[in-house]
């Protein structure tokens, strides 16, 4: 019997994953941001969950403007890589402090 | 049976391909971790009865955004290597925080066995109809009593895509581009001049 539990678990586990790759690829923003993605994507998963579980159609129509969201910041977040890549030729986020000015 | 099987498959895979994603040594690779991953959270969502999300997640995530990340993938030029550079000396501090948020989800999971906290019940404004499918259902609510949020949501894109291409667009000096209002205002007698040099002698215009 699959019942919410699992599907925190699951959601909790992606999302941990998601903060870890954060840490671990510190220079790497295109990563970075992939791991932003699978936090989001956690949340959903937790969304949805719950509004099956509750029998709740609220939480569904959330994870669209979740997912809404979700591919903005892609698209946004990438075009400016994209921009500091054109000015630096590097894409390493360490030295983004530099860009004052 | 089935149904365990497949939730066991699908979350599985979706953990599997999460933990791939962010250590994989290619960011191409990444990114087709990052699809796996989307694919199979799409299949637990339509197990949990949500088929509209699941195929919007695929649309969307893997239509969308993974493609617009292998595009900027293969378009930047980046030494990769030197980008792993940190990644052993990160490990630790990112292994700690992600142990120290994995205990906190425990300890609230344990919470909820142990009886949990009282939330309520919806108030039934937006109950899973059992008589009309899921994305008729859905439509009915974004059509109905989410509709401002609905059209909120497409403003946010609008203003998202509006900022991605204000962004990245450039003008370049080096090529020149045709003035289409400037041939159409022009006339003959201003574009064209009788003349009657000497012998032997050029034309100053």
């Amino acid at each position: 019997m699959i019942g919410i539990e699992h599907y925190v678990v699951v959601s909790s586990i992606l999302f941990v994953l998601g903060v870890l790759g954060i840490f671990l690829n510190r220079k790497n923003v295109i990563i970075i941001l992939m791991a932003i993605e699978l936090i989001l994507l956690a949340v959903n998963i937790n969304l949805v969950a719950f509004s099956s579980f509750l029998g709740d159609l609220t939480g569904q129509v959330f994870a669209m403007f979740v997912l809404t969201v979700a591919a903005g910041e892609a698209a946004v977040g990438l075009a400016i890589l994209v921009i500091y890549f054109r000015d630096r030729g590097t894409i390493a986020v360490e030295d983004v402090s530099q860009m004052k000015g | 049976m089935i149904q365990l099987i497949s939730f066991y498959l699908f979350a599985a895979l979706t953990i599997l391909s999460g933990a791939m994603t962010i250590t994989a040594r290619n960011p191409v690779h990444s990114v087709l971790w990052l699809i796996l991953a989307f694919f199979n959270a799409a299949g637990l969502m339509v197990l949990a009865g949500a088929e509209f999300i699941a195929m919007l997640l695929v649309i969307v995530y893997v239509g969308a955004v993974a493609v617009l990340f292998l595009f900027v993938v293969m378009m930047l030029n980046v030494d990769f290597a030197a980008m792993r550079a940190g990644f052993i000396k990160n490990f630790p501090l990112g292994l700690l925080l992600a142990l120290v948020l994995l205990a906190e989800i425990a300890i609230g999971l344990g919470a909820v066995g142990a009886g949990g906290i009282q939330l309520g019940t919806p108030d039934g404004s937006a109950a899973i109809p059992a008589d009309v499918s899921n994305i008729k259902a859905i439509g009915h609510l974004l059509y109905g009593k989410y509709l401002f949020l609905f059209e909120a949501a497409g403003v946010l894109l609008l203003v998202a895509m509006v900022g991605a291409i204000v962004l990245t667009h450039r003008k370049r000096g080096d090529v020149r581009g045709q003035n289409v209002s400037r041939q159409i205002a022009r006339r003959p007698d201003e574009a064209t001049v009788n003349m009657k040099p000497e012998v032997g002698q050029g034309v100053k215009l």
